[in-house]
């Protein structure tokens, strides 16, 4: 019974963080792709566009939500619910961190028991093979989006995209496959425990370095085909908003265009998230703690902090007078916690993965921000004769080379 | 108020291979009497899929992974399957311009 | 609990079956498809089979129902028209009952006082294992179905080209 009670505990708390995490991330990429354009982006609505998440969900929900007459009502209603339901699933068993132990509590007449539970909803055996596969039925939304609008731009778009979906999920697949050969294990817990300890000391034994190089390769090889399962640039050709009038998405408004976009977002955090996990080392810090590696997230916050309150008080932002002194008192408080024993054993592998995630959803964004996009044909064959062959030349020679050197 | 009787704890393995019976014949159905080639080509999938319940619930029983073995190669038998099939449907259709198998036949009645 | 889940799942299945036997328009009999293989990939992890399980979902659900839905698709196959209404019109669910009904009691009759499906009782079907049986004992077919892939998809790309004159 109590498992039943901590684990939807769990649920609600991560599904929380998700959404407000996807939110944020829309926040996120609107400014660094301003800012490598050379704007500001958001920056009225609470400081720095903080609250523009909150601007936009509240347009949004208060928009008018049209059904066109010509569209196939069942079909054209169920594809958005889709793309976000196997959008959401397979955070469930990404594992965020080690376990959290609580000693029991007596407040009087309140007793709450003492946790113990792994900072993972679920740690399925086949982890990595169910994200896969949900990933893949994702699939459908887009398919069904593009179909059930009854509009030749929408059908074109809908099936392009579907088309790269799949062309892209084999090389994924592959590239998966080889940093698991050396570590042996499906369950991305195991995953992540066969990614601990350090080569010579100092270089952390993550499985980018593992099977050296081309446990690197297949990195990159996984990197391309991430970008061109969840559709970003340079592979959103049948979602550019000037080649196929927004493509498979052009007949929905409000809530439903949001749930498509919420659905790509969730999709990019998901594969950041198994990209962490499998080839960077997921919650281990880059150094040993002998180095002081329980340190630097401290570190990163006070000078964070530092350089808030510089900031601040120059004189060239006068807007900014209260806020980013603020902030500083924000990562300051942080800080502090990180230095708190009990709670920095908890909170460290979190910051590790959380560190390591936004670094590749950064790269994400500076993507979106440098490069053009690719041609439909172009996509199709670079995924075919080229990403396809090298992806399973990287596999037999990892292979070859688990199996001679064990 | 009387309480409704309590459910089994479990299932008994007949069940399983009650369902796949049930599946099956599901797709036989589906396969004689419907007029969509590519219906009748998802009947068969529909009677495979059945197919590979009754491997591993027999598998089950016999406490042995062979079944799931099987299972495995009906699944890349059936991906093989669909793949041809499919496109001789598209051959077809580029031909014929129906779908209907009424139609496609040119033999004489 | 496991019966529960069975109830549910079976049900979800049956369901799905029937609508995919019933309904007019191929998409709509395709994702009623989709969702006999998602009850049946929950139903094989009660009975143990995680990696068939989720093999079900990435190659059938993933893959092949996909290439399906993609062929209905562009080929813009309508509703069924009706036929001339002859007998089997008439007959088709009765013989359904009489085989269903058939099958039923042969079930019933070879397998009496059968054991229950327990989840958690079935452990060799991981990946581990599945592997190992794949690549010592099953090899031969292992290999021959790499063949029998490379042959569907040779025959694939013939069969859909454009003919260039």
């Amino acid at each position: 019974m109590e498992f039943f009670v901590i684990a939807i505990i769990k649920a609600a708390v991560v599904a929380f963080i998700l959404l407000t995490a996807l939110a944020y991330l829309q926040w996120a990429e609107r400014k660094v792709l301003a800012h490598i354009q050379l704007r500001v982006g958001p920056r009225r609505v609470g400081p720095h566009g903080l609250l523009q998440p909150l601007a936009d969900v509240i347009k949004l929900i208060t928009k008018e939500d049209m059904m066109p007459s010509h569209v196939n009502k069942v079909f054209w209603f169920m594809a958005p619910f889709i793309a976000v339901l196997f959008a959401l699933i397979p955070i469930a068993v990404i594992p965020f961190g080690t376990e959290l132990n609580t000693p029991a509590v007596d407040l009087g007449p309140l007793h709450i028991p003492a946790i113990h539970t792994p900072m993972q909803l679920t740690d399925l055996n086949i982890g990595v093979l169910f994200v896969l596969g949900i990933s893949g039925l994702g699939v459908y939304g887009v398919a069904l989006a593009g179909w059930s609008s009854n509009n030749k731009y929408s059908l074109l778009g809908g099936l392009r995209s579907s088309a790269q979906m799949i062309s892209y999920e084999l090389p994924m697949a592959l590239a998966i496959a080889t940093p698991l050969l050396a570590l042996n294990t499906l369950s991305f817990r195991g995953i992540v425990d066969g990614q601990a300890g350090y080569y010579f000391g100092f270089i952390p034994r993550w499985a980018i370095f593992q099977v050296f190089p081309l446990n690197i390769i297949s990195f990159l090889i996984f990197i391309i085909a991430a970008f061109a399962e969840t559709n970003r640039v340079p592979f959103d050709l049948p979602e550019a908003e000037n080649e196929l009038v927004a493509g498979f998405h052009t007949e929905y408004g409000s809530m439903k265009f949001a749930a498509f976009f919420m659905a790509e977002y969730c999709n990019m955090v998901t594969v950041s998230c198994v990209a962490t996990l499998l080839f960077l080392g997921g919650w281990h810090p880059p150094f040993p703690s002998e180095f002081g590696s329980k340190f630097l997230p401290s570190l990163i916050f006070i000078g964070a902090a530092i350089i808030s309150f510089l900031h601040g008080m120059s004189p060239a932002r006068p807007f900014d007078r209260f806020t980013l002194p603020a902030f500083g008192v924000v990562f300051l408080i942080l800080a502090a916690i990180f230095l708190v024993p009990p709670v920095a054993i908890v909170l460290l592998p979190i910051f590790w993965f959380t560190a390591k995630l936004c670094a590749v959803l950064f790269v994400y964004i500076w993507i979106r921000g440098t490069l053009p996009r690719f041609r439909y044909d172009q996509l199709m064959r670079f995924a075919w004769t080229f990403l396809f062959p090298v992806a399973v030349v990287t596999l037999f020679l990892a292979g070859l080379a688990v199996a001679l050197f064990p | 108020m009387p309480m409704p009787p309590p459910l089994p704890a479990s299932v008994p393995i007949s069940w399983y291979l009650m369902l796949s019976a049930i599946l099956f014949s599901l797709g036989v159905a589906g396969f004689l009497f419907r007029r969509n080639i590519i219906t009748v080509f998802m009947s068969i999938e529909l009677m495979l899929n059945a197919v590979n319940l009754s491997f591993i619930t027999f598998s089950y029983k016999l406490r042995q992974v062979d079944g799931h073995i099987f299972s495995f190669f009906v699944m890349v038998v059936a991906a093989a399957e669909a793949a041809v099939g499919l496109a001789i449907i598209l051959t077809v259709f580029k031909n014929r311009q129906t779908l209907q198998i009424d139609e496609i036949s040119s033999l004489k009645n | 609990m496991d019966a529960i889940l069975f109830m549910l799942f079976a049900a979800i299945a049956v369901v799905c079956g029937i609508n995919l036997v019933v309904q007019k328009h191929p998409i709509s009999s395709a994702l009623s498809l989709v969702g006999v293989m998602a009850a049946l990939a929950a139903l094989y992890l009660l009975l143990g089979g995680e990696f068939i399980a989720a093999a079900q979902l990435v190659v059938y659900a993933g893959a092949i129902m996909v290439l399906f839905i993609f062929v209905i698709m562009l080929l813009n196959a309508g509703t069924e028209r009706r036929g001339r209404r002859s007998w089997t019109h008439y007959a088709d669910v009765p013989i359904l009952l009489v085989f269903v009904g058939l099958i039923a009691a042969l079930i019933a009759n070879r397998m009496p006082g059968s054991e229950a499906v327990i989840f958690g009782q079935f452990t060799k079907g991981t990946a581990k294992d599945i592997g190992s049986a794949l690549f010592t004992t099953y090899l031969l077919p292992f290999e021959v179905t790499s063949v029998l892939i490379l042959i569907a998809i040779l025959g694939a790309i013939v069969l859909a080209r454009k003919e260039i004159d």
